[in-house]
């Protein structure tokens, strides 16, 4: 066995070893995010409309969440600065989407920075994840 | 008897040459080759620095870089690529020990950008303006644009394809 495929082997195992087990379904995201909407104050309940305005509107900076995630959430994105293929947004292309909490939060802190310069309310994300369980 | 054994030592002469000469030959390969698959891998800096463009490989700046790089991430080139604590720890350690020498610095400074390096240029300065304007290129960070196999870490120059 070549020291490169050995190192290889290692890193594909290695690789399994830190996959995300998928834990829990959009739908289970989507109510913890309700959770969180009604512990702020003033949730009423997500709306699929309000999520797709939000996605595909600039907020104040020159991005929009749809500026790499595109229009359509299910085709595949491309990174605005870097070019890099992103997978498909939304659940209905991509069975991997809002299926790991911590990533879930860790993208929304990430790009609502970009986005807004501040963090998304549990109100917005709400939104936006039963726009994405919209689409086809 | 004196003549065979003369023989013998020539024979082991040579053969010591031989295999010097073979494993200078395997090190000066292994040395001249910058386009070499790096062998330095980690699965959480492969998808952690992946996602957003290709993971750079590691030699390609020196450990003072990754440092300032890795203390950076919310205001990472104008994006936040901010990690958990855990995952910024393990992936800076692992950039630092497979780290590139700092003989390519530009400045005094640590180069954040591999592109503003000497070795970036230099190795690049045979590339025509109108490619790095190319919109499937786009940016000199898009090294998958013309490195096809950047993505397993392979840069050698038999995987570049120049798009029209």
């Amino acid at each position: 066995m070549s020291r490169k495929f050995f190192i290889s082997l290692l890193v594909a195992v290695a690789g399994l070893a830190v996959q995300p087990v998928l834990a829990e379904t959009p739908s289970q995201i989507l109510t913890s995010m309700a959770s969180s909407a009604k512990a702020v104050g003033g949730y009423k309940g997500f709306s699929a409309v309000s999520g797709e305005q939000f996605f595909k509107s600039k907020h104040g900076g020159e991005l929009s969440c749809s500026a790499c995630h595109t229009d359509n959430p299910a085709a595949m994105g491309k990174h605005v600065k870097t070019s890099k293929a992103i997978q498909p947004l939304a659940p209905s292309a991509n069975a991997e989407r809002f299926t790991d909490p911590t990533k879930v939060e860790k993208w929304f802190k990430r790009n609502c920075h970009d986005v807004l310069a501040r963090v998304c309310t549990p109100q917005e994300k709400g939104d936006v994840l039963a726009y994405l369980l919209t689409v086809k | 008897m004196k003549l065979k054994f003369q023989n013998i030592f020539n024979m082991f002469a040579v053969a010591l040459l031989l295999t010097g000469g073979m494993m200078s030959v395997a090190q000066a390969e292994h040395d001249d080759d910058d386009e070499r698959i790096p062998v330095a891998k980690n699965a959480l800096w492969q998808t952690e620095c992946g996602s957003c463009h290709v993971a750079y490989p590691p030699r390609l700046l020196p450990a003072e870089s990754w440092r300032a790089v890795m203390s950076g991430l919310d205001k990472h080139f104008g994006s936040d690529a901010s990690l958990d604590t855990k995952a910024a720890k393990e992936i800076g350690t692992f950039l630092e020990k497979n780290a590139g020498s700092s003989r390519y610095q530009s400045s005094g400074k640590p180069d954040l950008r591999i592109t503003e390096t000497r070795w970036f240029l230099r190795e690049h300065d045979k590339v025509a303006d109108r490619v790095w304007k190319n919109p499937k290129v786009n940016s000199p960070a898009n090294c998958a644009a013309c490195h096809t196999q950047a993505d397993s870490g392979n840069y050698s120059e038999h995987s570049i394809r120049i798009p029209k």
